[in-house]
């Protein structure tokens, strides 16, 4: 009888994660492994075909670099600075509620909005950056425009979209650091520094764990603002896995193929938790 | 020598004053209890001499030197926090060692004092503890040691024991009392409650609303109160204080010196605090509340009308400003 009612409570979530998570995850991996049918053609199973076409598709090797350094420019600069702006907010300044809502303000707009005013920023000639660029004479650059410059436009805009959300959770945590840990240390001859590294740094790492998953995922999930600022383009400089797996199956029709690079995008962020989790999670200390 | 004179000692918050013009001395190895209630400022005052907050006038000397604007890590003081403010991610060894690290003490030094500090407080065996599986007595242990490893000439104690039970209470007022001996540390110890200032101070500063009342050893406190407030803070129960015997004075008279037989006034027991040894008899005499200590059984029941009177020494005279009629200072 109690395994009978254990089983009713976990129904209303075990449902909705059936239907929408896991049924979804096996499905893609069935449809990874059909061919592409059309109406002479039907679908049929070609194993790991669809895998082999993938590993020679130069593009999709071009996205998950791309991605790979989406990533790497954006996480650590972003964490840097909302550890930096939540220091800064977590002292007493004055004006200091009103620091701590421009900082969050970012977190806020939608992504497609922060595209809007970026693509003012970076709009060649006539764009924010340029106009000030022209102000002290240096000429202007269509930031997004150059394949050598987009993806690095694309990137500081996600810091500055990404780093104000991270500072609330960074905030948060420095709220609950009792201050008589700076006393004492400070009565021992500790420098803000010293202080910061031996023991306010390690005391947040549960803080930067977290950050640092999210951040991580947002890195692969986040594409909305390519569908405003440059479509991938140009010559797929600033296409990332996620925007190209839904040019394939939704421009290009070719849903086998993205469901082949949807298993890919799932591993990979598979593997990146589970390494966190690993490696991370035991030299944390957690209150 | 590290005695410590503080001078003039104010601090104002948005115009309010949480110490107001303190003055006093502890000399070089001595213990010097700030006693008083919440917020009559006997914290802050120990955060100044610490250094860390600015006083807005006024001098803190240490050993002679004036350390008024001066950096609290270079004071030579060292302090037990009453949250004890240790590491958490560390461990005890950690803990009691960072404020040597951070001094760039040699290596070898390090593992004696730490080696010395964890015997003199029974740490051993637990130094690889992290702080969270420790009990609150061990804590305080770690706390004391890193105090005893940083080898200050002058220790400052924020309410050490109030987040322990009354019977560690008890043995952590010898074992810090003893340690302040035998390191010879000059030692300001804060805390609201009597029984540490009388057990432990060799002077007692006693404050209330950021001034002070009256300092001096614990006898003095108790046996001369300069204030009706010194009076009533003093001592469990506290003084009874009775209107007259002219109009705008008080009449003080202790608990114990109320006598329950013989010919005096009549008063009628109003209720019975039952203590075991003794018997806190509460009385109304004339109207007004006068509690007497009695034997443990015995003692009149409630309803009752005894006879209560006092020998003429037994009697403290206030003015009704709350100052002592003969003089407060012997």
């Amino acid at each position: 009888m109690r395994h009978v009612i254990g089983w009713l409570l976990l129904t209303p979530a075990a449902i909705l994660l059936i239907a929408f998570t896991y049924w979804p995850i096996g499905a893609t991996v069935a449809d990874s492994l059909f061919s592409r049918g059309n109406p002479i053609r039907p679908s049929r199973f070609i194993g790991l075909e669809n895998y082999a076409l993938m590993a020679d598709d130069p593009i999709f090797w071009q996205v998950l670099w791309n991605n790979a350094l989406f990533a790497l420019g954006t996480i650590p600069a972003s964490i840097a600075l909302a550890l930096m702006m939540a220091l800064m907010v977590n002292r007493a300044l004055p004006g200091r509620a009103l620091a701590r809502m421009a900082f969050f303000t970012p977190t806020i707009l939608p992504m497609i909005a922060v595209a809007n005013i970026w693509l003012f920023f970076y709009t060649p000639d006539i764009g924010l950056i340029d106009q000030i660029a022209g102000l002290i004479g240096l000429p202007g650059h269509n930031w997004l425009g150059d394949p050598d410059t987009v993806l690095g436009a694309i990137i500081v805009m996600t810091v500055w979209k990404e780093a104000g959300f991270f500072m609330i959770f960074y905030l948060a945590a420095l709220q609950t650091i009792p201050p008589e840990l700076w006393e004492a240390a400070r009565l021992e001859g500790a420098a803000r520094w010293t202080y910061f590294r031996r023991i306010l740094f390690p005391l947040l790492m549960p803080t930067t764990l977290f950050v640092l998953i999210n951040a991580i995922l947002n890195s692969f999930k986040l594409v909305d603002h390519l569908f405003i600022l440059t479509k991938g383009g140009p010559d797929n400089a600033s296409n990332l896995l996620l925007y190209y797996i839904f040019e394939t199956a939704f421009s290009f029709f070719d849903t086998t193929y993205a469901a082949t690079l949807t298993v890919v995008l799932l591993l990979v962020l598979a593997v990146l938790s589970l390494v966190q989790y690993v490696v991370l999670d035991k030299r944390i200390h957690y209150r | 020598m590290s005695a410590i004179a503080v001078e003039g000692l104010v601090k104002r918050w948005d115009g309010h004053a949480a110490v107001d013009g303190v003055s006093f001395t502890v000399p070089d190895n001595s213990l010097t209890v700030l006693l008083g209630p919440s917020g009559c400022g006997k914290s802050t005052i120990l955060r100044l001499i610490a250094g860390l907050e600015t006083a807005s006038a006024g001098q803190v000397t240490i050993g002679g030197r004036d350390v008024t604007g001066l950096d609290p890590a270079k004071r030579g003081v060292s302090m037990v926090f009453q949250s004890y403010a240790l590491f958490p991610h560390l461990t005890v060894a950690e803990n009691i060692l960072f404020g040597l690290k951070v001094r760039r003490v040699a290596k070898a030094d390090r593992a004696r004092r730490l080696e010395t500090a964890a015997r003199m407080v029974g740490l051993d065996g637990l130094l690889d503890r992290k702080p969270a599986s420790l009990s609150g007595g061990q804590r305080q242990r770690v706390a004391l040691a890193r105090t005893i490893v940083a080898e200050q000439p002058v220790c400052l104690m924020d309410e050490p024991l109030s987040n322990l039970d009354a019977k560690l209470r008890a043995e952590m007022r010898d074992e810090i009392r003893r340690l302040q001996r035998a390191l010879g540390l000059t030692m300001v110890y804060v805390t609201h409650d009597q029984t540490e200032a009388m057990t432990m101070a060799d002077a007692v500063v006693l404050l209330n609303a950021g001034r002070i009342e009256q300092q001096g050893p614990p006898p003095m406190l108790y046996e001369r109160p300069a204030t009706a407030f010194a009076a009533r803070f003093i001592g469990q129960p506290p003084m009874n204080l009775l209107r007259g015997p002219t109009p705008g004075t008080l009449t003080g008279v202790r608990p114990e010196d109320v006598m329950l037989n013989g010919d005096g006034r009549p008063a009628r027991v109003e209720a019975l605090d039952y203590l075991g040894a003794e018997t806190l008899l509460r009385l109304s005499l004339d109207g007004e509340e006068i509690i007497a200590r009695a034997p443990g059984r015995g003692a009149p029941q409630p309803g009752e009308t005894v006879r209560v009177a006092w020998p003429a020494e037994a009697e403290h005279l206030f003015e009704d400003t709350g100052i002592r009629r003969d003089g407060g200072e012997p």
